[in-house]
């Protein structure tokens, strides 16, 4: 059930960027809705930061425009600056300030009242959870820690549109689920977020999704309807034998393809209520007993697969 | 320019430097320690210089004035010879570092005239060495003065004022062009400015990139202007402060006469200050790595300070080309403008010309590395 | 070795760093021609671990084997026969995929008999064949990526450590590389995967969860999923999400709540709110309910439940 859509806070047309002969983003169209939680997916390489920096201002492109909040990011990099603010995916505070100084520092340079940031910051920390911490060197947080006190620094000065590059990598699952508890706190008061994500399990996070590959968007949809968009259907056999599904059922009509995961293999076919009795017989005849056979939900990885397949191998970056 | 995104920048800059072991060692460490190395490295407090005696005469005075060495405690008589070729021997095994040689006829010309030449021969090889012990030379020479004059007083009934002296005239072997401390120091205080402040400034920008906080920051609203001279505020700071340091050193505690104005000193200071930090500001913007920044501000300022700006080599000694090239040096200008103030006591009506070229050169700097920094990745 | 001994198994392992203990008392067991998913957050303990496998470190108490050796007294021996690889490998750029297997044969001290079909296998392997001269900073991420696993086996160790070895991958390329890894477990060699990735978790036989140095779980996917809930997961579609996580966050019976998506998660345990009555308790709140229905806990679920229950994690993060 989604929030009303209403106007849209970043609007992206024609937007490319070409580094020496390699093309990084080729002509990109996006339009994300205030209050949307926009999920750029694709694996490394794929342009997404190139994206995300541009989008930030911090790097120019080569052609396009981008509207955020209304201003023009090309035209007027410095003044859209403040309606907007970035996370790169490098760490991007200073390790030898605390968190103190860091959220300090950043609140000035967005020109935040004093008296405003200390408030501010005492709310953010608050729900950060990062408040016994304050005065704690930013370098010696975990990788969790740091990850929300990017967030702080990024929504000290109350933006309109937060720009996350790959926000979660290397941070364990228990910090980022907390790290997307606040985004969608974030969220609910109107602040519009675009994140970028190699991690295509955490896409299914996000209210809409642009599937990029090489430098281009492919799809571009909620994550419900781009797995109803899936040719075919995801079955998931369930055996203490997984290896031997797989050859049973690889290459038998109506099966597209058949992956081997830890302890069951997932099918896609193209028709499942034609298909599961079919292939219950077919790993029966093999001599599997404990093959289980159910419909199984995809994820946006299968989604991907399925509509994008493999690069070529000499992909030049 | 806002002044709060100034403020904060130059705060942020003050706290990381503070924090930073690297940064305040050359800060505070390096000029104590070249101050130091300079003062003690070549001892100042001489005693028991070994000294060779030649005595031709072997009279009642030339005896005198030897006692008067012997009795100083800066002095020991290392040889009693008899020949100048001797001399020659001592000093080049390093067993004597003076000599004196009293002329056969000095009583003669004493009682004569009322005034007889002395000669002293220094080996200096070791300038500073040599320098203090002509200085202590001639004041064992003064006191046998006081010796030699009651005496001839006595014997021919003439007033004191009238009566001649032992004169002594110093000869320097290996070393001709002999270079005194109080020429020197003045510019090592331009070479630890230079040193220290585009040493620390060279990292500024080039820890940003390097430890990727330079993408953050360029994402924000802050000025290239506010980037600049928030970041130079703390160093500019810490230039004075070194810059003081070494200038009380040299003038408190090394004696360099001082005889200039300090407000001359202040502002011509603080203008090379600007110059070496917006240098090293600059190397930081096009150089986005901390070690080859560092290593080419070395290149920048250690090599024309030292070897072009006068400091060790007189200017006036280099061929017409390189001339016109220490004109290039900033250092150049500095180090005059300090040796004048010091040694001369020199105001603005002499030095205009190297302040001018100093203010030209800070304005050139500083421009150039106002319109350096893009925020663009 | 016997052919009935465990490939590694490790027994009351522990290293203490002055007072931290990284590893407290770890038990483990991988047979051959098994792949396990070594599970933790930053700082559970997985790199210590792997090192004390490796030989690098010297266990403070407790014993290990690998492929025969004691880890302790034979780190020499343990580090000739086990391969390691991970996302960061560092294969030479500007060296060619030949001149890459050339070097790492040497490393590996490749008999000069073996070397030219040693290299054939993992040329194809990689699916480089015709590409030997390439320079391999021009391949694209996943020929790089199956190219560093043909440079880790090129001396056929029967044992396999993987660090993260397909984070920010593509999809299609990181099924391949996992086809890979199953083949070479398939052939009897044990395979480790360490990582916090819940995406390469899910290609393991079995998964070891590790935190604060202590193993927490370990089994099967599925039977992780199936017992470590403690209640059944329901996906619940209602507006505003915020609200309806801090009332679910206080009524009695549910275990965990989170948003996913544009949804929220819950675990309802025994002896508290139902399924059915879960509509009206929120709507007693004024929040509109879409739907409520079953879902399948994912590993992440899963994870996130096991570390925080156990409470060295919340310190950590």
């Amino acid at each position: 059930m989604m929030a009303e859509v209403n106007e849209i806070a970043v609007r992206v047309h024609g937007l490319s960027k070409s580094f020496g002969s390699v093309q990084a983003v080729r002509d990109i169209d996006l339009a994300v809705a205030q209050g949307e939680i926009f999920g750029l997916v694709g694996p490394d390489g794929a342009g997404k930061t190139t994206i995300m920096r541009m989008l930030a201002a911090v790097l120019r492109p080569d052609a396009g425009e981008i509207l955020v909040d209304g201003v023009d990011v090309v035209a007027e990099a410095e003044r859209a600056k403040l309606h907007l603010s970035y996370m790169p995916q490098r760490f991007g505070l200073y390790e030898d300030l605390t968190i103190a100084e860091n959220i300090f520092f950043y609140g000035a340079l967005f020109g935040v009242p004093r008296g405003e940031r200390i408030a501010r910051s005492q709310e953010l920390l608050e729900v950060a959870g990062l408040l016994p911490f304050r005065n704690r060197l930013a370098g010696q947080l975990s990788g969790g820690m740091k990850q929300k006190l990017g967030l702080i620094c990024a929504l000290i000065h109350t933006p309109r549109v937060l720009l996350l590059d790959e926000p979660t990598t290397g941070v364990d699952p228990v910090s980022r689920r907390d790290f997307w508890a606040i985004l969608y706190n974030l969220r609910e008061s109107g602040v519009t977020i675009v994140l970028s994500t190699a991690y295509m399990d955490e896409a299914e996070r996000c209210s809409r999704l642009a599937l990029l590959h090489g430098g281009e968007i492919r799809h571009c949809d909620t994550p419900q309807h781009l797995k109803a968009a899936m040719p075919g259907a995801l079955l998931a056999i369930a055996s203490a034998h997984p290896r031997d599904v797989r050859e049973a059922v690889s290459g038998k009509p109506g099966v597209l393809g058949a992956l081997l995961m830890g302890d069951r293999v997932h099918v896609r076919v193209d028709d499942a209520g034609r298909r599961i009795p079919e292939l219950r017989a077919v790993v029966a005849d093999r001599g599997i007993a404990d093959a289980v056979i159910t419909p199984a939900e995809p994820g946006i990885e299968d989604v991907f697969v399925a509509l994008l397949g493999e690069e070529k191998p000499h992909e030049l970056r | 320019m806002n002044i709060q995104r100034l403020l904060a920048m130059a705060y942020k800059e003050a706290l990381q430097v503070w924090r930073d072991p690297r940064s305040l060692a050359v800060a505070l460490l390096m000029p104590l320690m070249q101050m130091g190395l300079l003062g003690y490295g070549v001892s100042l407090d001489i005693k028991h210089v070994p000294l060779c005696v030649y005595d031709q005469e072997n009279s009642q005075a030339s005896r005198s004035v030897v006692d008067s060495f012997t009795a100083s405690s800066w002095f020991t008589i290392s040889h009693t010879i008899s020949s100048e070729a001797g001399i020659r021997r001592a000093m080049d095994r390093g067993e004597c570092a003076a000599a004196i040689v009293i002329p056969v006829d000095f009583s003669r010309t004493l009682s004569a005239t009322g005034s007889a030449p002395l000669q002293a021969i220094f080996d200096a090889t070791d300038v500073n060495t040599t320098n203090i012990a002509m200085g202590y030379a001639q004041g064992v020479v003064a006191q046998a003065n006081a010796a030699l004059t009651a005496r001839w007083a006595a014997s021919h009934g003439a007033q004191p004022s009238l009566v001649g002296q032992v004169d002594l005239e110093p000869s320097v072997w290996f070393n001709e062009t002999l270079e005194s401390r109080d020429f020197i120091i003045p510019g090592v205080v331009a070479v630890i400015l230079a040193l220290v402040g585009a040493q620390l400034t060279s990292l500024t920008i080039s820890r940003e990139w390097e430890r990727g906080t330079m993408e953050q920051l360029i994402s924000t609203p802050v000025t290239p202007l506010e980037v600049m001279f928030g970041k130079l505020i703390p160093y500019f700071a810490i230039g004075l402060l070194d810059a003081a340091f070494c200038l009380a050193v040299a003038a408190f505690w090394f004696h360099v006469p001082f005889h200039g104005s300090v407000g001359i000193l202040f502002v011509t200071t603080a203008l090379f200050d600007l110059v070496v930090l917006g240098i090293g500001y600059l190397i930081s913007v096009r150089i986005r790595n901390q070690l080859g920044a560092s290593q080419v501000a070395l290149l920048l300022t250690m090599l024309p300070t030292t070897l072009l700006s006068g400091y060790t080599f007189p200017i006036d000694q280099m061929p017409a080309a390189i001339q016109v090239l220490t004109y290039a040096v900033y250092s150049r200008y500095y180090v005059t403008i300090l040796r004048a103030i010091f040694l001369k006591g020199s105001g603005l009506t002499d030095l205009w010309a190297p302040i001018l070229g100093l203010v030209a050169y800070a304005a050139i700097i500083i421009w150039l590395a106002a319109r350096a920094f893009r925020k663009q990745l | 070795m016997s052919s009935d001994s465990p490939a590694v198994w490790a027994d009351g392992l522990t290293k203490r760093f002055a007072s931290f203990t990284a590893v407290d008392h770890l038990n483990l067991r991988i047979e051959k021609g098994e792949v396990v998913g070594f599970i933790g957050p930053n700082g559970a303990g997985k790199s210590t671990t792997i090192r004390m496998l490796c030989g690098l470190l010297r266990p403070s108490e407790g014993r290990a084997s690998v492929a025969g050796f004691d880890v302790g007294r034979q780190p020499e021996e343990v580090r000739e026969h086990i391969g390691y690889m991970s996302q960061k490998f560092s294969l030479y750029g500007d060296l060619t995929v030949h001149e890459n297997l050339r070097f790492f044969a040497g490393i590996y001290r490749v008999p000069h008999r073996d070397l030219s079909e040693r290299m054939r296998f993992a040329i194809s392997m990689a699916g480089l064949e015709g590409r030997e001269d390439a320079l391999v900073r021009t391949l694209a991420g996943g020929w790089k990526q199956r190219l560093a696993l043909g440079c880790a086996i090129l001396h056929r160790p029967p044992i396999l450590f993987l660090d993260e070895p397909t984070s920010g991958v593509e999809p299609e390329a990181r099924r391949r590389f996992w086809d890979l890894i199953h083949e070479l477990a398939a052939g009897g060699v044990a395979i480790l995967v360490s990582t916090h990735y819940m995406e390469e978790a899910e290609y393991c036989n079995r998964i070891a969860l590790i935190n604060g140095g202590r193993l927490v779980a370990m089994g099967t996917p599925s039977e992780l999923r199936q017992r470590s809930l403690g209640g059944d997961l329901f996906e619940i579609d209602c507006v505003p999400l915020g609200a309806a996580l801090k009332a679910l966050g206080t009524a009695q019976g549910v275990v965990e709540a989170a948003i996913f998506g544009d949804k929220l998660h819950a675990v309802l345990g025994e002896g508290g709110l139902s399924a059915e009555e879960l509509p009206r308790f929120l709507a007693e709140r004024e929040i509109r309910v879409g739907s409520v229905r079953p879902a399948k806990p994912s590993l992440e679920d899963v994870f996130v439940r096991l570390v925080s229950t156990t409470p060295e994690t919340r310190a950590a993060s």
